[in-house]
């Protein structure tokens, strides 16, 4: 189906969901395509291709509400499903806080082209897939004695949404999406150390395709001969690769659905200090070929740039419409765009070279955050940093503490965001965090 | 890496009564010798024997050793009890076939979510270019039929299951919850359950069909206190029809939901450290899980990335260890009557009183190491590539009594609640997180202690395994594992083990 096509699909399913009992009805048509192929040791390990379709429409009846999606396509079989849909909305319970946004917060059209899309993505050849994650890998395959196996891997996908409503809203977007990677193993007496490397982007041509198996397996080599350390509080530098790790436990306090459900350390806390003077981070939907960049949101609002964190202040929320009304605040859009940091003037390496005793992490594993409470508990993965320099790999680590208490440890925020990804979070430097060793 | 369901809800669902969109049946049967139900299952794919034949046929036409077709139809539906209401709910429905070809171990694969001649073909031969010989093998023309006995009968489906019959259960949770303490602030409660059809067709001519259904009722509940918040959450789940649900079970949640929260008040945080672990019987099976099951796993021995790749016949545990990965457990979350590639589920023994004797196998493994396949390929729908996977992870009783194991820590902890765990398979470190647990001094259980990760080397616990009690215990929560992009439904048991040593998360004085 094109575009067109598609369109006049959702309008067809809205009216005969209207016409048979629903007040208010939404749908969208999702679609994507992706290819993917992993090369092990040289050789093809698999080629997969996979083409989606699906149809999600949201059913108002009577105050009542229910989501229903299937990839079965066919007009008369849709007509079908909307029928037996609404038939079962009517066994709910009644929601006054149900309905499609106010027309009014609808993103209208007219904005700039944001240049999200490389068309070239599907008609790339097949020996050129395969060629990019061959080089990939050759990079590192042979090069040193302990390595066991390297793989590599190649995908790119396109995917597409149009989205209608019943109150007005027309809308579709699309994204384009390449990826390069390496994954490294050494074989040692302790174990067999595993990292990798990638690159990411929106454009095959803006794809950096070398240095990524080279970079997968110095970053292998780093972590060999891994030492406990004594358990204490340490200051750390996590690498802007896995910073985001630490900015979601912070970002699922935002949503409404967090706040409404007593499930968020943040509720009640706007316009307060809650992090370091440091933090400053916008929530910015227009930045051109940016990774999450977009006019409007999963409900077809229209979305601005807004501070979230300004100077360590609680300035907005991700607030959706049925939250919004629950909670008596104006939505705003349910889910972030691009979250871009307030940058400052150095790097990881300058911020580890300033350090006489600390922590490098440069991976997590596993853990959680309690959402209520804010107390979280990580494993990571780094290095000890004495006196400037990097001493050796750490194992067997966790840090522990309160999502407010180590946000306000926020010593420096650095210059070092990564392509390719819509949490434009750089290297972040704290202080005093709790490390559990031996 | 492993999760409770509320941290992975993609999809739900809803009936109003009896089945959504059942695609059309055929006018007339396939007109072949096959047994009722195998015909019943072509019908509702609406193909054919010959079809089968030929979609293999093209898939195999470039050489490739081994090519299998996949067929799925699934229906989920979920109810959600918010503000004491059931006001949300939504369905899912997922159909299509994924095709795949093996050339030795590398592996081509491509899916349709239309099922035509024309589509199918058209996958079967994207799949097909994986190989690239002048020659296709030759294929059989005749049709095993697969059977063996139903490890989940269903009372009542979930398609004759309207929405209406589930409603009741999720407000009665609510009102026992509210009843049962003032402090209660926020209950959630959601049941959703899926209905596959699943069809199998290979090379070998082999046919399979199976009719999966899963369901779970989780419950979160909140409560307030003098400002302070703490939450828990709770599941059961099964593979069972609507019978599932019943009064008893909903009440067990409720209190149990209660108890979990309660005790959250109470506790606090250990010190920061190596210690000694004791871990209750049941869910702890996630230690199985993360420290050495996906090690197991034989994609990874394989691929040599795995730490306990040059370990198998060899001693890694104490004598009275034994470990077992189970897919045939009935009515159990993770068993399936045939795993994803056809081959039949079993009980896997992968450590034998402290050796070492099985990895996971899938068909490609399993070809790698000349062994049977053990029944671990499995993935998450159609649109993916099978590979192995656990199902039910359980150590065997031991022999010591769980208070003894109890009494024999001086300091350390015991944990008996846990959200999430992870695994780095090549370096071995994995970590579990513990929603809830004691600190141990002097042999007793003191102060309750919440919200802290554990992390230590998978072989190392599994060689510092030091008693382990006569108490196992299965796990019916709804633990979903994930790996390479997929998830899948797997459950886990143990009877109390004490751990020589494993880094606490903690604070430092």
């Amino acid at each position: 189906m094109n575009t067109q096509e598609k369109y006049n699909l959702a309008e067809l399913v809205i009216a005969h969901a209207l016409k048979n009992g629903a007040q208010q009805v939404s749908v969208s048509i999702d679609e994507s395509r992706n290819n993917n192929i992993e090369i092990r040791d040289q050789q093809i390990d698999n080629l997969t291709e996979s083409n989606r379709n699906s149809m999600t429409i949201n059913l108002y009846v009577d105050k009542k509400f229910s989501s229903n999606s299937t990839n079965r396509m066919k007009k008369d079989e849709l007509l079908k499903f909307v029928e037996e849909g609404i038939a079962a909305t009517r066994f709910l319970a009644e929601d006054e806080f149900r309905m499609l946004p106010d027309p009014a917060l609808f993103y209208k059209g007219g904005g700039a082209d944001l240049i999200v899309v490389d068309p070239s993505i599907g008609s790339i050849e097949p020996k050129t897939r395969i060629d990019l994650a061959k080089a990939v890998m050759d990079e590192a395959f042979n090069k040193d004695e302990r390595i066991i196996s390297v793989s590599s891997n190649y995908s790119d996908g396109m995917s597409n949404r149009v989205y209608v409503t019943s109150n007005g809203f027309k809308g579709d977007s699309a994204r384009s999406s390449v990826t390069l990677s390496a994954s490294v193993s050494v074989k040692t007496d302790q174990g067999r150390p595993q990292d990798y490397w990638y690159e990411t982007s929106l454009f095959f041509d803006k794809l950096k395709k070398t240095d990524i198996g080279k970079k997968a397996l110095e970053r292998t080599i780093s972590k060999i001969g891994p030492k406990k350390i004594s358990s204490g509080k340490y200051p750390m530098v996590l690498e802007n690769r896995v910073a985001g790790n630490l900015l979601s436990p912070l970002y699922n306090a935002l949503s409404g659905y967090a706040l409404y459900q007593k499930q968020s350390f943040l509720a009640g806390k706007k316009d307060q200090q809650v992090a370091s003077k440091v933090l400053t981070v916008w929530d910015d939907p227009s930045i051109p070929s940016g990774p999450g960049s977009r006019h409007f949101d999963g409900e077809g609002l229209a979305l601005a740039k807004r501070a979230i964190f300004e100077d360590g202040v609680l300035r907005g929320f991700y607030i959706d419409t049925y939250y919004g009304k629950k909670l008596g605040m104006d939505p705003s859009s349910g889910s972030s765009t691009n979250v871009v940091f307030r940058l400052g003037d150095r790097d990881a390496n300058a911020m580890v070279k300033s350090l006489k005793k600390g922590i490098l992490i440069t991976g997590f594993n596993g853990g959680n955050c309690n959402g209520s409470t804010g107390d979280f508990s990580y494993g990571i993965e780094g290095f000890l940093i004495e006196n400037g320099s990097v001493i050796h790999p750490v194992n067997e680590m966790n840090i522990s503490g309160n999502m407010t208490q180590i946000w306000n440890n926020l010593v420096e925020a650095g210059n070092d965001i990564v392509e390719g990804s819509s949490f434009m979070v750089p290297s972040l430097l704290l202080d005093m965090i709790d490390f559990s060793g031996i | 890496m492993l999760y409770k369901r509320r941290d992975f809800i993609k999809i739900s669902g809803i009936t109003a009564a009896g089945s959504l969109v059942v695609p059309s049946l055929l006018q007339s049967c396939n007109g072949s010798s096959l047994s009722g139900s195998f015909s019943n299952y072509l019908d509702h794919f609406e193909v054919t024997p010959e079809l089968l034949r030929k979609v293999i046929k093209t898939a195999m036409s470039k050489g490739g050793d081994y090519a299998d077709l996949y067929f799925e139809h699934t229906i989920s539906n979920y109810s959600n009890l918010e503000d004491g209401k059931v006001n949300q709910a939504s369905s899912n429905i997922a159909y299509g076939v994924g095709i795949r070809v093996l050339k030795g171990d590398q592996t081509g694969y491509a899916f349709t979510e239309v099922i035509t001649p024309e589509a199918m073909l058209k996958a079967a031969n994207t799949a097909a270019s994986i190989a690239n010989d002048a020659t296709a093998k030759k294929i059989t023309e005749n049709i095993t039929e697969y059977s063996s006995p139903n490890l989940y009968p269903v009372a009542v489906s979930w398609e004759d299951t309207s929405i209406k019959q589930k409603i009741p259960y999720l407000e009665r949770v609510n009102e026992k919850i509210f009843a049962l303490d003032s402090k209660v602030n926020k209950v959630n409660a959601s049941v959703g359950d899926t209905t596959s059809y699943i069809m199998f067709y290979n090379s070998e001519g082999l046919l399979a069909c199976d009719y999966r259904p899963l369901v779970y009722l989780s419950v979160s509940c909140v409560m307030e206190k003098d400002g302070r918040i703490e939450n828990s959450y709770v599941s059961r789940s099964s593979r069972k029809g609507s019978e599932f649900l019943t009064n008893e079970m909903v009440d067990n949640l409720a209190k149990e939901a209660v108890d979990k929260a309660n005790l959250q008040f109470l506790a606090g945080k250990p010190r920061a450290g190596e210690m000694e672990v004791v871990m209750s019987p049941g869910e702890s099976g996630i230690l199985l899980h993360e420290a050495i099951g996906h090690a197991f796993e034989a994609d990874f021995n394989r691929k040599k990335t795995s730490i306990f790749s040059d370990k198998l016949n060899k001693k890694v545990a104490e004598d009275f260890i034994t470990i077992v990965d189970d897919g045939t457990l009935p009515g159990d979350r993770g068993s399936l009557n045939f795993d994803d590639e056809g081959n039949p589920t079993e009980n896997t023994v992968i450590v034998n009183n402290g050796i070492l004797t099985n990895y996971l196998h899938d068909r490609i493994s399993a070809a790698f190491y000349k062994v049977k396949p053990t029944g671990n390929g499995r993935r998450q729908s159609f649109r993916f590539i099978p590979v192995p996977r656990m199902r039910c992870t359980r150590m065997e009783n031991g022999p010591h009594k769980p208070e003894e194991i109890i009494a024999s820590v001086k300091n350390g902890i015991y944990v008996d609640n846990f959200s999430n765990g992870q695994v780095n398979i090549g370096a071995g470190d994995f970590t579990f997180f513990v929603k809830a647990g004691y600190i141990i001094e002097n042999g007793k259980l003191t102060m309750p202690i919440k919200d802290i990760n554990i992390i230590g080397n998978g072989p190392q616990a599994l060689a510092d395994i030091v008693m382990a009690g006569d108490d196992a215990k299965l796990a019916d929560g709804t633990w979903t594992c994930g790996k390479d992009g997929q998830s899948v439904p797997v459950t886990m048991g143990l009877p109390t083990v004490k751990i020589r040593k494993l880094v606490v998360g903690g604070i430092n004085a």
